[in-house]
């Protein structure tokens, strides 16, 4: 029962924050004189902050949470922000079911960016926004919006920190951890908003209308979300500056927030000495070559311009996890042959940095695993008596040893599995391998690139799987593990 | 007499077929065909660099580039970037949005499907613009439902409040 309480007590706490994220768009709908839309948000943020007091007073406590409970707080706080989040947009028409504006918000939370969105380029701006901004509170963390404004410093703070696929403290204490990430992200989103509206206005986008794209775009691309606020994605600006913008606004995002709080201390080596921005470049560069010469031998693309506007950003947009596009989801299939395919699938799973917006494997776990694999291989061809030291340099000097290597290896085994799951899903569905495999990685990655199997009329367990994907693969399995395990433990009644 | 008629006859015939040819030529007909997205993006391959007509709704906003501009169409599935001379898009006053139903064109031109001019884009770029369909204002109506669904909940939020208030004191 106590279990119940600390978890209903800390969970109503999350709603509350949520509930008041939903006055952003109903500002927005006042001032652009969106009656219904506003109505949308008032219904959501009425019921959230029931939801949200009730629990709050009913399992009041002055406990605090052990690890278990922590889990559980994170992984059942996304849910249930996926459900509220989605009322709102359910409530708009521009979806043909519950299921479905489940599906965009909790892709928007996870930052995935998968659309199941219908006639996107009549949204209200309220409602466009809000898809953003889910966007965007996903990719900071939920509860790091709980921690930075609504929960003390209790020592449960910490095991909720870390439930949200987040393993490292930037600062001493989780909260101004918290914080900081807040100031980081804050500072960006207003650069980012104005340099992509300077491109905007530069490329005939109306001033008022550019910062609304600029902010949604930047929301949506440092958090490594892919959402847009039309239904072209990024080809509807048809802008080369507006797409270099884009590609900075993405690596940024998916770097470590510590590796951005050395740079901020004006640590500069850290950028050629960290483990994670080396195996980015050198992932990035011969993932590049697979690309390339795919797309070279099929002849689509003639000259470097149309093979850094398509290729190359893709690349970026795969391996950054956002899923930003500039082509139709189906060219991927039609016109991108297997080989610059396989080379974007690999670019997904690999993903981006620990600690940052983005998913997949991460690149922190990939160099630990190349490392660790380097070092055995060093074992064997050395005499028996040989010492192999193996170090990687990650803010600071680390040692390799089996613990840390097992721990990569397990999540990134993890992830292969998740991968895997989605895959036999859509076979099953009857879709074609290359096709199944690709929106699979996508989903569980945490991407949001489509080779056009997400659609409306997809089958409703497909539907499901790529959910319970995009859950996962954003909380990094721990948490999922911990709600499992407590669901068990409740049926048996321990 | 009736030879010189028949003679006279076949001449103009010769004059009038003469006439028709030589239109046909100096017009150069059009073999545009009406495409959608969806068959624009599934064929793309072998409609490159082939005259298509397409159909659609502005969305967005019209993008001012110098001499030219992009519209966006939308035919309901996809939209497709349209590049064309800013001459030829005057008309053009309303662009879809959540308050507007944007002018339905109909525009004819040539289909890139990795236009090398613009980087690569799937796009057209056309020479002739028709407005089928003036846009319009899309009026908004209060959803009475949800308004006395928001009183409903105030309602049921103030009793929630009032009960915890005296269950405190």
């Amino acid at each position: 029962m106590q279990d119940f309480k600390l978890i209903g007590f800390y969970l109503g706490k999350i709603i509350i924050g949520l509930a008041f994220t939903m006055i952003i768009p109903i500002i927005i709908g006042i001032i652009a004189k969106e009656i219904n839309p506003t109505l949308d948000f008032l219904i959501t943020l009425l019921i959230s902050l029931l939801i949200g007091i009730c629990l709050t007073k009913l399992s009041k406590t002055d406990q605090d949470l052990n690890w278990m409970q922590g889990m559980i707080v994170v992984s059942l706080s996304w849910l249930v922000a996926c459900v509220l989040g989605a009322i709102p947009l359910s409530l708009s028409g521009h979806f043909k079911s519950f299921l479905d504006a489940c599906f965009e918000a909790l892709s928007a939370l996870t930052t995935t960016g998968l659309v199941l969105v219908q006639d996107l380029d009549h949204m209200s701006y309220s409602h466009n926004l809000w898809r953003h901004i889910l966007n965007f509170i996903g990719g900071q963390g939920m509860i790091i919006i709980a921690l930075s404004f609504f929960i003390k410093g209790t020592s449960g703070a910490l095991k909720m920190y870390v439930g949200e696929g987040r393993e490292e403290k930037i600062l001493p204490n989780v909260i101004n951890t918290s914080r900081f990430i807040w100031i980081i992200s804050l500072v960006y989103l207003c650069l980012g908003t104005l340099a992509l509206a300077i491109a905007g206005i530069v490329e005939g986008i109306r001033p008022l209308s550019s910062f609304f794209h600029g902010a949604c775009i930047f929301m949506a691309g440092f958090d490594t979300g892919g959402f847009a606020p039309n239904s072209q994605n990024v080809l509807y600006y048809h802008s080369l500056i507006y797409e270099v913008v884009i590609i900075i606004i993405m690596i940024i995002g998916a770097f470590n927030f510590n590796f951005h709080f050395q740079i901020w201390l004006g640590n500069r080596k850290e950028i050629w000495k960290n483990i994670e921005s080396r195996i980015f470049f050198i992932s990035v560069v011969l993932i590049f070559l697979f690309v390339a010469a795919g797309l070279s031998k099929l002849g689509i693309y003639q000259g470097i311009l149309p093979f850094f506007r398509k290729g190359f950003f893709h690349l970026i947009s795969g391996h950054t996890t956002t899923g930003y596009m500039t082509v139709y989801a189906k060219q991927f299939i039609l016109e991108w042959g297997n080989l610059a395919l396989l080379g974007l699938i690999c670019a997904m799973g690999f993903g981006a940095s620990s600690c940052s917006t983005a998913g997949g494997i991460k690149m922190l776990r990939v160099g630990i695993i190349a490392k660790a694999l380097a070092q055995d291989i060093k074992r064997i061809m050395l005499p028996e008596k040989a010492i192999v030291i193996q170090k990687f340099h990650h803010i600071k000097e680390v040692f390799l040893d089996d613990k840390i290597a097992r721990s990569a290896l397990m999540i990134a085994i993890a992830y292969l599995v998740l991968y895997s799951l989605g895959t036999i899903v859509a076979l099953w569905c009857g879709y074609p391998f290359l096709d199944s495999l690709f929106e699979s990685v996508s989903s569980a990655a945490n991407v949001g690139l489509s080779c056009g199997i997400t659609d409306a009329g997809m089958p409703n367990i497909l539907k499901i799987t790529y959910m319970f994907q995009m859950w996962a693969g954003r909380l990094e399995f721990m948490s999922i593990f911990a709600l499992i395990g407590f669901a068990i433990a409740a049926v048996k009644g321990r | 007499m009736n030879k010189k008629n028949n003679h006279n006859l076949s001449l103009k015939l010769i004059f009038l077929v003469a006439l028709l040819l030589g239109s046909c030529i100096i017009t150069e007909p059009s073999f545009a065909q009406n495409f959608s997205s969806s068959e624009l993006i599934n064929n793309a391959k072998q409609m490159d660099g082939q005259r298509v007509i397409y159909k659609g709704e502005v969305i967005g906003e019209v993008m001012i580039r110098g001499d030219f501009a992009w519209i966006n169409l939308n035919d309901g599935v996809n939209a497709v970037g349209i590049w064309v001379n800013r001459g030829l898009i005057k008309d053009v006053f309303y662009a879809g949005s959540y308050k507007f139903r944007g002018d339905i064109l109909e525009i004819e031109g040539i289909f890139h499907r990795s236009c090398p001019e613009h980087g690569g884009d799937f796009d057209i770029h056309a020479d002739i613009v028709r407005k089928v369909e003036s846009g319009k204002n899309l009026t908004e109506v209060l959803d009475v439902k949800k308004r006395n669904f928001i009183f409903v909940l105030l309602g049921v939020l103030c009793l929630v409040l009032i009960l915890n208030l005296l269950k405190v004191k």
